[in-house]
């Protein structure tokens, strides 16, 4: 018997984090005018890195994906995400990194951004999901040159938190497949 | 209460542009010689439309246009004015001209009066010309005439309706409620006209009455109230301070004594303005550019109503078949097994209704497209002073709107070049014995699971020599290239190709026609060049039916899923040595029934990981076509064939060659969707590698 | 509350007549042409008939000819919205039976004003 529609019958997204954070963009006057922005920290590869919260849709846990051929070794495939497909990207072979076996606390940050009023959205595999934390804009610090270690064309900065240094990474830089031009 | 009348301006702007759209085909269609009264009518009812709605809405300098046109046209259709070619001519200006006000005013912007002047100009002479009427501007509304009465301290009314007056609908107590409002009112009843019981018809009025109003009044305004029923009374109406003079009231049709309420029409400063005004006669070019209208681009759809009906029993039915399986669920036993399959497959049919129905929704008539090809053929084939004739079949035929909205660019160019450089002028046809008129047939029709659009002409056809000998110059092909003559005109959709010795402005504007073959494909569709030498052409395009379901074949290499667009595919079969050759440089290629068809090893050019064979004979060969072209697609196995809803993997990813969309399949994994023609390109270009390294 | 059939093949006319007359309370019922409006008038009731002259498949004329013949309708009002400089239509239209007409263009409060007076 064939089936006729594709309906996307598919479980509720497993989070690894309950979606107990509600974005908020809090405006903090601090006499010289300081705004206050959360991020998402994750690990990667022992570093922190973070990303706007508003930025993020949803975080997953890991699981397998569609591959898709003749495309950049990082770029792993699609999934379906309630009906709608989503590119993953291993983020340590992006950042040029060595890439691990998926492991309990593997997880996919899905980012959304808007361009052109279109939304695009991009799920990244990290080695595992931190917290929120509060950043103020005033205390983002230009990133120095790692060197080789890092690529550090998608980091716009670094911030500190709980003597924990932050790699601010810029989404909408990611957000740019590798031999297309502007994202659609 | 104020209302806003801004509320109905879109839906009158869109009913404004179809009105326009009626009145430009009907112009066209007219035969000047023996004009259809009704056509004319239809025309006229048109623009008498747009003057009232634009009279409402206050869009007076659409309205005041808009009345020359219907003046003119009423003239036409009564029969006071012959139909001529120049009317006609000048009318359709017009037309452009009015949809081009109506576009300014929609988008906010200044209508170019300069040109509406001239148009009204033209018209002027037109209706001036001919039947030496004056040019009436249209009587501005109503204006209570400047009689002013000397105020009066009231007035006697002696008021007798004629019998039928009552089956008009007009009631005495209304009027006399009316002028009750005036001024203080005394009633007195006359039955005098009353005839006995069994003669009384309780239809008729029988009554007359003697009215005395108090008040400082004006006689217009008594005659206002009773302005409906002046011919169907018997009036007389005397001021209360003066006895002597009686009056009848206005009883008859003609002598309309107009005491109030209509003011006379007035000749306009209009003629007085263009006399005055210097009109450059050449000075207004055509304009090429046809601004698009909005009108087609707004995101809304006309559906017929049945439709809806339709989908709303089909979703009732589908309620049902839900309630049961959920019944089913609650307290369910092995036992009810068999029904519950039942149930599935009923939910399956009704689904797959249901899903057939809305897609009709968005199916319009491709009449939407083919509408504005008449003008085309006619204002460019008088350009070029041609002779054409458009015909065209299959308006009817239902396309999704997306498919509308992206097939008209490409069929222009596909006309304009039949135009430019299909039909030969006048001269050369009747020297090579055709008839003086060019044909040009655009078609549309359903066949199989797509929607098939021709463009053909009856012109001088092409030249599959001199297309080879130009695509060789320019390197397309190498001299030892054997080409049919079908594969010749594929040649002129090849980037870089054009045949024009000139590029001429009408359809050289570096577009050609791999734009539009691009453009076909990009909608999931095919184009196809068939001709002959001195008697024609005939393109032909090939579209799926609505783009967003696709019915594939599910294939699997390796542990991976893809989808075979059903309708590219031929045959499939199990795959036989001997019909295997090795061509250095050119890859596999497979014997079938005589012809010689390249192997795409899926595998190969995926790179796939284990796959289950990459033996030829051990896997399954799917034959394939595109483009005129047949391949075989070597893969492990065959799953099974099903409906999937298309999605682009473009807009949320990224375009890959030789993948034209993604699905979602009922495991909820992501498969892709195969682009045949872009396979093709991924093998050679892997062959023309390995060749390179070898 | 009485009810009205509002007939034009102008949607955007239709529209504007109704939303007026619904506005003041008036139960409107549109139709697209003389046949549409035959229709309707026939499976309901109502208290005035509005209705545009010019129109494809029977115009305003026509119909309220045609309405005239029904019992029900024999002395409902009828209005015909005609313009200004055609006065023939005007008989021809009270030939048929109309009641009176509203002159184009007109704004809603005229509209208002005068179905007010037909009908209360």
């Amino acid at each position: 018997m064939s089936d006729s529609i594709n309906n996307t019958i598919n479980s509720e997204p497993t989070s690894v984090i309950d979606s107990g954070f509600t974005p908020v963009e809090q405006n903090l006057e601090f006499g010289s005018q300081s705004k206050l922005t959360q991020y998402l920290t994750f690990s990667l590869n022992h570093d922190e890195y973070g990303v706007e919260i508003l930025k993020v849709q949803e975080i997953r846990s890991w699981e397998p994906v569609s591959r898709i051929p003749n495309v950049p070794h990082y770029e792993k495939g699609v999934i379906n995400l309630r009906g709608a497909i989503v590119p993953i990207i291993d983020l340590r072979e992006r950042f040029g990194l060595e890439s691990l076996e998926h492991t309990a606390v593997t997880a996919v940050i899905v980012l959304q951004t808007e361009h052109n009023g279109k939304l695009r959205s991009l799920g990244i595999v990290v080695d595992s999901v931190s917290n929120v934390v509060d950043v103020e804009t005033a205390a983002i610090q230009d990133s120095p040159d790692f060197g080789a270690r890092v690529n550090t064309n998608f980091i716009y900065g670094l911030a500190a938190s709980n003597e924990r240094m932050i790699m601010l990474l810029d989404v909408d830089k990611l957000m740019i497949m590798e031999g297309t031009v502007d994202p659609v | 209460m104020s209302i806003d009348l801004a509320q109905f301006h879109q839906v009158f702007f869109e009913e404004s542009f179809e009105g326009l759209d009626v009145m430009e085909s009907g112009l066209l269609n007219m035969d000047v010689g023996s004009a259809d009264a009704e056509e004319i009518n239809t025309i006229f009812r048109a623009a008498h439309s747009i003057k009232g709605g634009s009279g409402t809405f206050g869009f007076m300098e659409v309205s005041d246009f808009t009345h020359v046109m219907e003046t003119l046209l009423d003239e036409m259709r009564d029969g006071s004015r012959q139909v001529s070619q120049k009317g006609v001519d000048v009318l359709l200006k017009s037309v452009d001209c009015l949809r081009e006000m109506l576009i300014a005013i929609q988008n906010e912007q200044e209508i170019d009066k300069e040109r509406v002047l001239t148009y009204k100009h033209e018209l002027d002479e037109e209706l001036i010309g001919e039947v030496g009427t004056e040019v009436v501007q249209h009587a501005d509304p109503v204006i209570p005439a400047d009689n002013k009465q000397d105020q009066n301290p009231g007035w006697h009314i002696v008021f007798s309706p004629h019998r039928h007056m009552l089956k008009l609908g007009n009631e005495p107590l209304r009027m006399f409620r009316e002028l009750d409002e005036l001024g203080e009112l005394v009633v007195l009843a006359d039955d005098q006209g009353l005839p006995g019981l069994d003669e009384l018809d309780p239809e008729e009025c029988h009554l007359s009455w003697d009215l005395k109003i108090k008040g400082e009044i004006a006689e217009d305004e008594i005659q206002e109230i009773f302005d409906w029923v002046e011919d169907d009374c018997d009036m007389a109406i005397q001021s209360l301070a003066d006895r002597e003079t009686s009056r009848a009231a206005v009883d008859e049709v003609e002598t309309q004594s107009n005491v109030g309420i209509s003011a006379p029409p007035e000749v306009g400063d209009g003629t007085s303005e263009v006399a005055e005004k210097e009109i450059p006669a050449n000075k207004v070019v055509e304009k090429k550019s046809k601004t698009t209208a909005t009108k087609g681009s707004s995101s809304s759809i006309r559906v017929d109503t049945s439709k809806i009906d339709t989908l709303i029993n089909m979703v009732g039915e589908l309620v049902i078949t839900q309630s049961m399986l959920s019944l089913m669920g609650e307290q369910f036993e092995l036992e009810k097994l068999d029904q519950l399959k039942m149930g599935l497959a009923q939910l399956e049919q009704h689904t797959r209704e249901l899903q057939e129905s809305v897609m009709n929704i968005r199916m319009l008539p491709i009449s939407f497209v083919f509408s504005r090809f008449p003008r085309l053929v006619h204002d460019l084939s008088s350009k070029l002073g041609k002779q054409i004739e458009l015909k065209l079949s299959g308006e009817q035929t239902e396309v999704d709107k997306s498919v509308v909205e992206l097939i008209s660019d490409p069929l222009v160019h596909l006309i304009r070049n039949s135009i430019d450089h299909g039909i030969e002028m006048p001269q050369q046809r009747v020297e090579s014995g055709k008839p003086e008129n060019g044909t040009i047939h655009l078609k549309a029709f359903h066949r199989g699971g797509s929607i098939f659009i021709e463009v053909s002409d009856d012109g001088k056809g092409l030249d599959a020599e001199k297309i080879k000998a130009i695509a060789l110059e320019r390197g397309l092909i190498t001299e030892n290239e054997k080409l049919s003559d079908l594969q010749a005109y594929e040649l002129i959709m090849a980037p870089g190709f054009s045949t024009a010795e000139s590029v001429t402005d009408v359809s050289g504007r570096g577009v050609g026609m791999d734009v539009v073959r691009k453009n076909i494909q990009a909608l999931g569709g095919n184009i196809e060049i068939r001709s002959e030498l001195g008697k024609g052409s005939t393109i032909s395009i090939s579209l799926p039916l609505t783009l967003a379901i696709l019915d594939g074949q599910t294939i699997s290499v390796g542990d991976e899923t893809y989808i075979v667009p059903l309708v590219s595919i031929i045959e499939s079969l199990n795959v036989v040595p001997e019909k295997i050759n090795c061509v250095l440089g050119k890859g596999e290629t497979f014997q079938l029934r005589g012809e010689y068809l390249p192997v795409i090893r899926m595998h190969q050019i995926f790179a796939i990981e284990k796959p289950i064979t990459t033996e030829l004979t051990e896997g399954i060969l799917v034959v394939v076509e595109a483009q005129g072209v047949r391949c075989g697609l070597f893969v492990d196995d065959l799953l099974g064939q099903q409906q999937v809803v298309v999605k682009s993997l473009e807009e949320h990813y990224r375009a890959i060659e030789g993948i034209s969309g993604a699905t979602i399949l009922g495991n909820g994994s992501v498969a892709l969707i195969l682009d045949i023609p872009g396979l093709l390109r991924l093998s050679v270009g892997a062959e023309m590698d390995s060749a390179a390294v070898a | 509350m009485a009810s009205i059939l509002a007939v034009d093949d102008s949607a955007s006319m239709r529209q504007m007549v109704s939303f007026t007359l619904k506005g003041a309370g008036y139960d409107v019922i549109e139709a697209v042409d003389g046949i549409d409006a035959l229709t309707k008038a026939k499976s309901n009731k109502f208290d005035l008939v509005v209705t545009d002259v010019n129109m494809p498949n029977k115009d305003g004329i026509a119909l309220i000819k045609d309405l005239r013949g029904l019992p029900t309708y024999k002395f409902t009002p009828m209005l015909m919205l005609t313009t200004e400089s055609s006065m023939d239509k005007k008989q021809q239209g009270k030939a048929a039976g109309a009641t009176g007409w509203i002159v184009k263009p007109f704004n809603p409060d005229q509209l208002l004003k005068t179905v007010k007076k037909v009908l209360d």
